[in-house]
């Protein structure tokens, strides 16, 4: 074992941490302070964030393991778990082209066509195109291989017909990588297509509503007999063959569920802010809720102290587990089922964070804040990309090899 | 950065593994606990002695095989797998470095300690109180390192010199008993408390790797009954309720596993946040080996609940170690201080 970096990855570190210090404070600025900026899930911060991720752009940080060519930096799985440790450690926002950098990017760079690559990748990576995800539908969520949006041939491109949800800030995005039944004789997991849709394309109605938060940060999309024409994207619209679009699509949930989505250096920045948060209570009791009229001047207990250590180490052991599969993809391994132990685990962590946080706060954990934001948040984490219960029976099936239903 | 094991280190895993499938079935596990105070079978402990495991962290100066905890780590992991009853932690983790650690160290020529100790092979096995006040295997081991808990000193101290009163224990093999002593200063083995916090970090280590393989054990004997075992004309392991309950012990062991080898390299390279590390490693190497053995008895439903069926062997083993060298709580709150809070 050697837990050590590289020289050069130490340089990465303080090139990534001084750069996210500098336009972290630039980008507060532009907008009158961080406490003016919203969240990136309205239409008015999501534009705010936009400026952000343009910034990450021009400084070749947006996708830091992508080719040069594409607009990243070629680092490697070692740089890239260093450049997300420093950016949660700064306090930097959440990325709202996650679902494009994160989910489609790595089937596009699998699946599609050098064209398709040329055109979609740069201008995802520069912001300029903003994906979400059209795979759930009313009647097709933990159970995707129900998908019923219809997609057929015709003269020069698709007829698209059928409902997605649960779209993540589709209201805001402008293109939709999505899952269609091409064939109409097709069940299940057989004659789906992956499709590459521009929001704007006529018979394509987008209506957003609000998430747990209130925020608009869900969409459903609606196609009404929407023609797709093949060039609406450069290098055409399907990614992946005809009729393949479950084994394409199930390419990148390996990417969702276990390594790129949520780095563990999203939840030790966390865990890092709640120990900050009961020593914030411990120097001034008054600080917290814990002075409330039902507890005058007491500190936190040491239940909640013990939780914390357990936390930050669960925090600090999805670190250390992701050193080894990093290890181990970099010794030519593919991603396993393993990955969905992992979901479940930082999904859970997450949601354990902030209730030991909002317990901290007492009363004032029914503020929107920070803290409540978040809580709310982490609770989508056990749903979304496959709930947990769909993540544990994939753990049971192909990890420990019990019988299928 | 390389968080994995080179080859040599999972060579000696493999050995150590098929030693003990072959010399350490439930049989030997069960004889164990049968077997009257002093007479503890030392068939399987003489193959991991001959294969050098017991002097594997001991310097090659001083006959050792000069490894690390990092090869160690893998060995106690295969221990904690067999139910091994024998005192390996106590023997190879804690006493057998500290008494060949290096110059001027005990058994090394001009160094401190009792007569009668030529060196880290002559050690035989060890048992210890570090770890609590039930020693495990005490009446069988050769000699007994003891802590004068008011001088801070460790003592290596001749069984027949002190007074053994055996404890009843829920695992049987654990073969504990309470010592009564006087401390001598001629038994004296150090007192550096230095010295002493690092023998029990390596107490504490030793115990959290063996809980890791005891809880896989438990988790492998439930997979393979869960398979077999039919209810409503299906193996009851299709059953979505207990593939969640193992999937869950599968989760716990798996973040723990990585947590104990964090701490090894630790060890080895004697890093700042050593206790920290060991800590983290035995309180949440404890909680997933307690919850593997909650869902492995669950799974397996009556026949679990046997002494008849082998899974109580590997349960009452993993609740003896889970309280032993700190419990869960004693370790979360020194990484809490750790943290600062």
């Amino acid at each position: 074992m050697d837990l050590s970096w590289s020289d050069s990855e130490q340089a990465f570190r303080a090139e990534a941490r001084a750069w996210l210090e500098e336009n972290l404070a630039a980008w507060h600025d532009q907008h009158g302070g961080e406490a003016a900026i919203a969240s990136g899930d309205t239409r008015a911060g999501f534009a705010q964030h936009l400026d952000w991720e343009r910034r990450l752009h021009d400084g070749r940080w947006a996708a830091v393991s992508w080719p040069a060519e594409h607009g990243g930096r070629d680092a490697s799985l070692w740089e890239w778990l260093i450049f997300e440790e420093e950016y949660y450690r700064a306090g930097a926002p959440p990325r709202v082209t996650q679902n494009g950098i994160f989910l489609l990017a790595p089937t596009v760079f699998e699946f599609g066509t050098p064209e398709q690559q040329a055109h979609v990748l740069p201008r995802m990576a520069a912001a300029t195109d903003l994906w979400c995800q059209g795979w759930s539908e009313p009647n097709a969520g933990s159970d995707l291989a129900g998908i019923a949006a219809r997609a057929v041939r015709t003269e020069g491109g698709w007829r698209l017909d059928g409902q997605k949800t649960w779209t993540t800030r589709g209201a805001f995005c402008t293109h939709l990588f999505g899952l269609f039944r091409t064939d109409p004789e097709s069940e299940r997991h057989r004659g789906l297509s992956y499709l590459l849709v521009p929001l704007d394309t006529p018979g394509v109605t987008v209506r957003g509503f609000g998430r747990l938060d209130g925020d608009e940060g869900f969409a459903e999309v609606f196609f009404d007999d929407a023609f797709l024409a093949e060039d609406a994207v450069p290098g055409g619209v399907l990614l992946g063959a005809e009729g393949a679009g479950w084994k394409v699509a199930m390419a990148t949930t390996g990417s969702e569920r276990g390594l790129t989505l949520r780095s563990p250096g999203r939840f030790l920045a966390t865990a890092a802010r709640l120990v900050e948060l009961y020593r914030a209570g411990l120097s001034d009791p008054t600080a917290s809720a814990h002075a409330g009229p039902t507890a005058p001047g007491s500190t936190p207990s040491a239940r909640l102290r013990e939780r914390i250590a357990e936390v930050w180490m669960r925090a600090e052991a999805y670190r250390l587990f992701t050193l080894d599969t990093v290890t181990r993809l970099a010794g030519g391994a593919v991603m396993g089922a393993d990955s969905s132990i992992n979901k479940v685990w930082w999904s859970e962590l997450d949601c354990e964070l902030h209730e030991i946080a909002l317990e901290l706060l007492g009363p004032a954990a029914e503020v929107e804040g920070p803290w409540s934001k978040g809580w709310q948040f982490s609770l989508s984490g056990p749903i979304y990309a496959g709930t947990n219960e769909i993540q544990r029976n994939i753990a049971a099936e192909r990890v420990l090899g019990l019988p299928r239903r | 950065m390389q968080f994995g094991f080179d080859d040599d280190q999972l060579a000696f895993r493999d050995a150590a593994r098929d030693l003990l499938d072959k010399e350490c079935g439930p049989a030997v596990v069960r004889a164990a606990g049968q077997a009257d105070p002093g007479s503890l079978d030392r068939g399987v402990w003489d193959r991991l002695a001959e294969m050098g495991v017991l002097a594997t962290i001991v310097p090659e100066a001083a006959d050792g095989l000069g490894l690390d905890e990092q090869a160690l780590v893998l060995v106690l992991e295969e221990a904690g797998r067999a139910a091994l009853p024998h005192p390996l932690v106590e023997t190879a983790a804690v006493a057998a470095p500290l008494v060949a650690g290096g110059p001027g160290a005990p058994g090394v020529a001009g160094g401190p300690g009792p007569a009668g100790v030529p060196d880290a092979h002559g050690l035989g096995m060890v048992a210890t109180d570090l770890g609590g006040p039930h020693v495990a295997c005490a009446a069988d081991a050769d000699w007994l390192l003891l802590q004068d808990q008011r001088a801070g000193t460790l003592h290596l101290v001749d069984p027949a010199a002190v007074v053994l009163t055996p404890v009843d224990t829920v695992d049987r093999a654990r073969r504990a008993a309470t010592v009564d002593w006087q401390p001598d200063p001629a038994s004296v083995v150090t007192d550096d408390p230095a010295e002493v916090a690092l023998a029990f970090d390596r107490g504490a280590f030793g115990t959290a790797a063996q809980l890791v393989g005891l809880g896989q054990r438990m988790l492998d004997l439930t997979v393979a009954y869960v398979v077999e075992r039919e209810q409503f004309g299906v193996p009851i392991g299709s059953f979505q309720a207990v593939k969640h309950h193992l999937a869950d012990a599968l989760k716990e062991l798996s973040f723990a596993r990585p947590a104990v080898y964090r701490a090894a390299h630790s060890l080895a390279t004697g890093a700042e946040h050593r206790a920290r590390d060991v800590s983290m490693a035995k309180a949440m190497a404890a909680d997933a080996a307690w919850l593997a053995g909650r869902q492995a008895l669950q799974c397996h439903g009556a026949i679990g609940y046997t002494v008849e069926h082998d899974l109580h062997l590997y349960l009452k083993r993993t609740w003896a170690l889970a309280a032993a060298w700190g419990d869960a709580a004693w370790h979360r709150d020194r990484v809490a201080s750790a943290l600062g809070i």
